[in-house]
């Protein structure tokens, strides 16, 4: 399976987030099961429309996702999907 | 009593022991408060946190603040749009009000980019308020748009104390609706205000105001700090009274106080003008009128009078009793006990101010 990673920013919110492996063959899916794992976490990196909020970034193995409207990159079993905030100033 | 003050750094607590008022405790320090509201039906303290990169969060406490918890936030519909193809998401919320003593559980929330939502169950969930959000002006860009944001936000909610079922609401940038069933159908109220910035100043809908207060024990007497001066109605809104005072300095502004006795009272906080956002001769004051707005009295007595480049947002001014703070841009913070005759600056070491309001406790 995939590992998922977070921000530790993300930590502050959900104090019990930790890296770990999660079912998934897209970006979408993988959220979704973060999302049961950790109810309400998709809110605070999706917007209400499904898209990739505008300072968010996922990386997947390294490489930042193509699709954030609807995140359908596939995601193979060795990926490791990186949940990150964009840096930003004040 | 308490003192709520939401900074762009955390949440600060104030608490009126015997002889001053103290900082209770911080919460959400580092975070965004960009709305704070405490509900006078329960003592529920409201926050909202405009995170940079998380989105808007909403919190509630009703134990004064020892614990919080969250609540899902208010979407707009799946196909909802701000314009023709482009989709509406949630920017901020900018204001919460408590839906009256016979809907315990209703509470209105005013967004960006312009939806009203309605929760009947204490804001477990939000609806958004369809009819407003398909009035046929918000549609025209002409006449719903952004001021000094992208695009147009809901910041003032106004629930007549006589019956819940009559509401207004205030635009940035559109004007004063008003609802008379609950919200079902709005009409506009902007007859006698002024959008100076438009090539038609007498618009019926595209103005300007920056907060709208009613007076309980008049509703009927509303008043608005408005881009384009402050003015009052004696009639619920079918017509406004330009009570700026022309030679003197309130003029332009954002923050408004009123007192719910006397609906001749009001206080404001000028600044010098769109164009030049400080206070009036870098010396801060509050003006006060006590005659419905034909005449204000600048206030000054413990206020910076010499190099003061703070000015104070709409939220940023609250009253209770004789009680009035501020808050202002550049993190100072003031009270007075005595209508504004004389204040006291109770702290220079916050960071921007966006709300301030009083609660029980």
């Amino acid at each position: 399976m995939p590992t998922v990673r977070f921000t530790t920013a993300l930590r502050r919110f959900f104090p019990s987030l930790k890296e770990q492996e999660v079912a998934g063959g897209t970006v979408a899916e993988v959220l979704e099961e973060v999302e049961s794992l950790y109810p309400g976490i998709k809110d605070y990196v999706l917007d209400e429309q499904g898209r990739l909020r505008q300072h968010v970034n996922i990386f997947l193995s390294g490489e930042l996702i193509e699709d954030k409207e609807t995140l359908q990159d596939r995601v193979r079993d060795k990926d490791e999907v990186y949940v990150f905030q964009a840096l930003s100033g004040g | 009593m308490k003192l709520l003050i939401g900074t762009s750094k955390g949440l600060i607590a104030y608490h009126r022991s015997s002889d001053a008022w103290k900082i209770e405790k911080a919460h959400f320090v580092g975070m965004p408060v960009s709305m704070v509201f405490a509900d006078p039906r329960n003592n529920t303290w409201w926050v909202g946190l405009a995170h940079r990169h998380w989105g808007q969060k909403l919190h509630y406490s009703e134990d004064e603040g020892r614990s919080w918890k969250t609540v899902p936030m208010p979407k707009y519909p799946a196909g909802a749009e701000y314009r023709a193809g482009k989709p509406a998401v949630l920017k901020k919320v900018w204001c919460m009000q408590q839906a009256g003593p016979n809907r315990p559980g209703g509470l209105w929330l005013g967004t960006e980019p312009g939806g009203l939502f309605y929760s009947a169950d204490n804001g477990q969930q939000f609806e958004l308020v369809e009819s407003l959000w398909n009035h046929p002006s918000r549609l025209d860009e002409n006449q719903w748009f952004g001021a000094g944001r992208d695009f147009p936000f809901i910041h003032s909610i106004v629930v007549d104390p006589r019956d819940e079922d009559h509401v207004y609401i205030a635009v940035s940038c559109a004007g004063v609706f008003e609802t008379t069933d609950g919200g079902q159908s709005w009409a506009p109220r902007n007859n006698g205000l002024i959008a100076a910035y438009l090539p038609n100043p007498q618009v019926e809908v595209g103005h300007d105001p920056h907060l709208l207060l009613a007076c309980n024990a008049n509703p009927d007497v509303i008043w608005q700090q408005n881009h384009c001066g402050i003015f009052r109605t004696t009639n619920g809104g079918q017509s406004w009274d330009n009570v700026t005072d022309k030679d003197g300095l309130p003029d332009y502004g954002f923050a408004l106080a009123i007192d719910h006795e006397d609906p001749d009272k009001a206080w404001v906080i000028p600044a010098v003008s769109d164009e030049m956002r400080v206070a009036p001769g870098l010396a801060l004051c509050v003006c006060r009128t006590e005659d419905g707005g034909r005449s204000w009295q600048a206030l000054r007595n413990g206020l910076p009078q010499e190099h003061c480049f703070d000015i104070v947002f709409r939220h940023s001014l609250a009253k209770q009793d004789n009680i009035l703070a501020f808050g202002t841009t550049t993190g100072n913070l003031y009270l007075s006990e005595d209508y504004g005759d004389s204040w006291t600056c109770l702290s220079s070491h916050l960071a921007r101010v966006d709300a301030v309001t009083f609660a029980p406790g």
